[in-house]
Formats: structure tokens, sequence, C-alpha cells
């Protein structure tokens, strides 16, 4: 059975389809919740507001659709920037809204330009990573970054790869069958690939 | 630590790979998309095509069987199928839906040259609609007769009373996530970055700034981001004619102590 990216009207799913498929992964793209059913892992990617994704996935029914296949079927998923933030209870971005809920956290702005870092995070960012996505890359491998918003979580048990800007950053996340990266995966070339590869595994 | 990015430059004049100088020279040097692989096998950090093309005309080339796109946009898809790297598309943008149309086929950012100047609403819809980090502003400056810096835009034929830091601030304050600097003056010059011009925009905001315009030597790139304080140091004419170009001019930059990417094999 295929991956299934969601298609939610948050940004380009070419690149994220493209790069699953150069791993060899059976890609389809699905516009509406009740095609997720047939999915045996699923990624949710975007770019864009916060507010605006949330409304996306209500509107094609992927916001219950989603809980019934990744909360009770527990089936795989990765999501992938504006798809971590989603996972969390509340995202402060124009506003505040609730998230799907899953992650015990908020999205707060990236709040480093006190420390004269400039925002948005733009840029390739080492990651200090481990756990089933980060199998078999390089420690300190860097990765493509470009947010202005990060996941603050309450429980760290959930982080599984950091990386720095001016503070810790919670850049990836993995709890049972729900896994998350901050950066961009098919946008960060060999070790990027690497990464959708072991998600990849576990829809075989 | 976030790494100094490098980032080839990819001019693109009715679908032919060009070299140019002054904004007025254009020579052809090939095909876009076939391009993109060598760039891809080098893990380049980032790649920027600008399409400066004065009409939608797409032109094949006599010295070549490879068969030309028929459209910018069938360039950007067939680039970004090959293309694991972000990818920012710019040139002959003027509407919100010419921004999706690009979004969609792959491109990561948009930027935005002429809209800036002309119609500052479209930076604040696009950076709305798809999140500022998609939004990259352009700003070409050319030194005045006083030799002060003005902003140019329309191929650099018209001149506007915008300094570049002022309108790099506006820029900003519109919403756009990035600013791409060029230096009219220093265009395919090899001279070496305009850095009095880099340290102005820099300065003056806090978004990534891109310094592009004069590069003609491997030792150039350190400077914009060292004496410039720029993010990312861009160039377009050296990754065409210098063998190897990405790989070396990251170790010039790591031995002038700039923190740039190295695990190029990974």
């Amino acid at each position: 059975m295929a991956i299934a990216v969601i298609d939610y009207g948050m940004g380009n799913l070419s690149s994220v389809r493209n790069a699953l498929r150069a791993v060899g992964a059976d890609v389809r793209i699905v516009q509406h919740g009740h095609e997720l059913g047939g999915a045996s892992a699923i990624v949710l990617p975007g770019v864009g507001a916060f507010g605006a994704g949330m409304e996306g996935l209500r509107l094609r029914g992927f916001a219950d659709a989603l809980s019934r296949e990744v909360i009770e079927r527990k089936k795989p998923l990765l999501g992938i920037c504006l798809g971590l933030s989603l996972l969390a209870e509340i995202g402060h971005e124009f506003g505040r809204h609730l998230g799907l809920g899953w992650v015990p956290g908020e999205v707060v702005s990236l709040d480093v330009a006190s420390l004269g870092l400039r925002v948005p995070h733009v840029g390739w960012n080492e990651v200090h990573g481990s756990g089933t996505l980060f199998r078999g890359i390089p420690e300190d491998s860097s990765f493509y970054f470009a947010h202005s918003y990060h996941l603050a979580l309450r429980e760290r048990s959930w982080i599984c790869a950091t990386t720095e800007y001016g503070r810790e950053i919670a850049c990836a996340i993995e709890q049972e069958n729900i896994m998350a990266v901050q950066f961009h995966p098919e946008k960060s070339h060999r070790c990027g690939l690497a990464l959708l590869a072991n998600f990849a595994a576990l829809a075989a | 630590m976030l790494k100094k990015r490098l980032i080839p430059v990819l001019l693109l004049r009715n679908g032919q790979l060009v070299r140019s100088e002054g904004f007025a020279t254009h020579q052809v040097l090939g095909d876009p998309v076939h391009e993109v692989a060598r760039f891809n096998e080098w893990a380049v950090d980032e790649l920027l095509y600008l399409d400066i093309s004065e009409d939608a005309t797409i032109l094949g080339r006599a010295d070549t069987k490879v068969k030309p796109e028929t459209s910018i946009l069938a360039i950007l898809e067939a680039v970004a199928a090959r293309c694991f790297m972000p990818l920012t598309f710019g040139g002959r943008i003027r509407t919100l839906n010419d921004i999706r149309a690009r979004l969609e086929r792959g491109a990561d950012k948009v930027a935005l040259g002429t809209a800036l100047v002309a119609n500052p609403t479209l930076v604040t819809e696009a950076a709305r609609s798809f999140g500022s980090q998609s939004v990259v502003a352009v700003i070409d400056a050319k030194r005045d007769g006083d030799g002060d810096f003005r902003v140019v835009y329309d191929h650099a034929r018209r001149t506007t009373s915008w300094t570049p830091a002022l309108l790099a601030s506006r820029a900003e304050e519109l919403g756009a996530g990035e600013i791409l600097l060029q230096s009219v003056d220093r265009d395919g010059k090899a001279q070496g970055y305009d850095l009095a011009l880099i340290r102005s925009v820099t300065a003056a905001t806090r978004v990534p700034v891109i310094a592009l315009g004069g590069v003609g030597s491997l030792d150039h790139f350190a400077l914009a981001i060292t004496e410039g304080g720029a993010a990312a140091a861009a160039a377009a004419n050296i990754f065409h004619f210098v063998e190897l170009s990405d790989r070396r001019a990251k170790r010039a930059m790591a031995l002038a102590g700039v923190d740039v990417r190295l695990d190029l094999s990974r």
C-alpha cells in the first residue's frame, strides 16, 4: 500500500512526492480524509500559517480521518514543518488556534532577534538526532530549515532531535507511530532522502 | 550552528541559461534543466533561478539536440523534479497566481523585484498566503552620479529614489522573509562584491540577506559574510566557468573563518 501525502491546500507537495519516489516509495497525494483508509503510512507536509492549516485539514475531512488512522489504527505519520506544528495543542501565529493536540506543547514565535539572530531561521543547520528517522544518518548532519515559529514542548520525552539557533530547538519528535520534523528532508539532499527512506521503510 | 550559505544563481533568458554583464550583455551558456543535475551532484546549499526575459518566448539552441521546454513553468517543473534542495524562482512575477503557479511546480520561494517597487501589496499578499519564508525581496542597486546607492528596477532601466537600505527595511515590513541584494555595477565585472552596499542593507534589516553581483574569484565569497554581514553569498557566472567551483568556494570560505556546510558527500 502507498504512502499518502496529504494535500490540504498548504503549499507545494510535489517536492515531497518527488523525494519519496526517489527513495523508492509508492506515493499517492490525497485530497480528502476518506482517501486515507487505504494508506499504509501518512505524510503531513505543508508550509504556511497555523490557522489556515487547521482550517484546511477540517474542510477536507482530514482532522477526523487523521485521528482515526493515526491515533486509533496507529499508522505511521510523518509531519513536516507546518505538519509538525499542527500536531501541537495550540498555535500562536496570527492569533491563537487549536491544533490537533496530540503533542504536549504549543507553537510559538522564534524569539531570537534579541540575541542578534535573524528570523526566519533559514538555511542549513546541524541536527543532533536519534531514533527511527535518524537511523544510519551521521551525527551533526545538516538539514534545511525555513521557519519563524517553533514547537515548545512540555515533555522532553517526545524530542528525538535538536538544533541550535540562539537556543536549543526541538526539531524532530517521535513517540510510537507519530513522527515529525521541523526542517525539510525533501530539500536536504542525501541526509534528507535517507531520513525519508527510514520513514518509508515503516510503510513496507 | 546555522551555516552560512553559498548559492549558485542561474539566469534564464527566453528559456536559455545565460551569462550577464551589467544587466545588459548576455551570452547563452546552455540548457537550464541539464545544469541542475550537476548542482544536485555537487549537493549545493540551494539554487536560485532568475528569469530575466523581456517576453515569454522560449528559444532552443541550434548547437544541441536538446529539445527545449515550452514555457518557463515547464522548465521549473523539470528542474524541480531533479532538485532535492531549496529552489527559488524569480522574474516576471506579477500576480498572486503567478506565485502560486511557481510554488505548485516545485519552487520553495519566489523572488519579487519589480513588484516590490511597483506593486508592494503583492509582497504582503504573498507572505500572508504562503508564509514569509516563501518570499524573497529582490533589490537591484546602482550607484548614482554622486556615488550614492539607488534602487533600480525593470532590468535596471528605471531608477527610484529608494536607497537599498530603506527599501530593504520596507520589504521586511511588507513580509519578505529574505532579501536578495544585487549590485548592477558589479554584475559580470568579477571585481568582488560591493561590500559597502551589502553593509548598508544588512545593518538596516533583521531578515537574512543574500549578496549577489561581482564575484570573480573564490575568495570573494567569504567577504560578503565576514565584511558585509550577509547570511548567504551568491554568484552566477563563476559557477559555470570554474571547475568544481562550489566545493572549492566552500573550502575558501571555511579557510576565511566562515561556518559553511562542508558535509557535501552525505
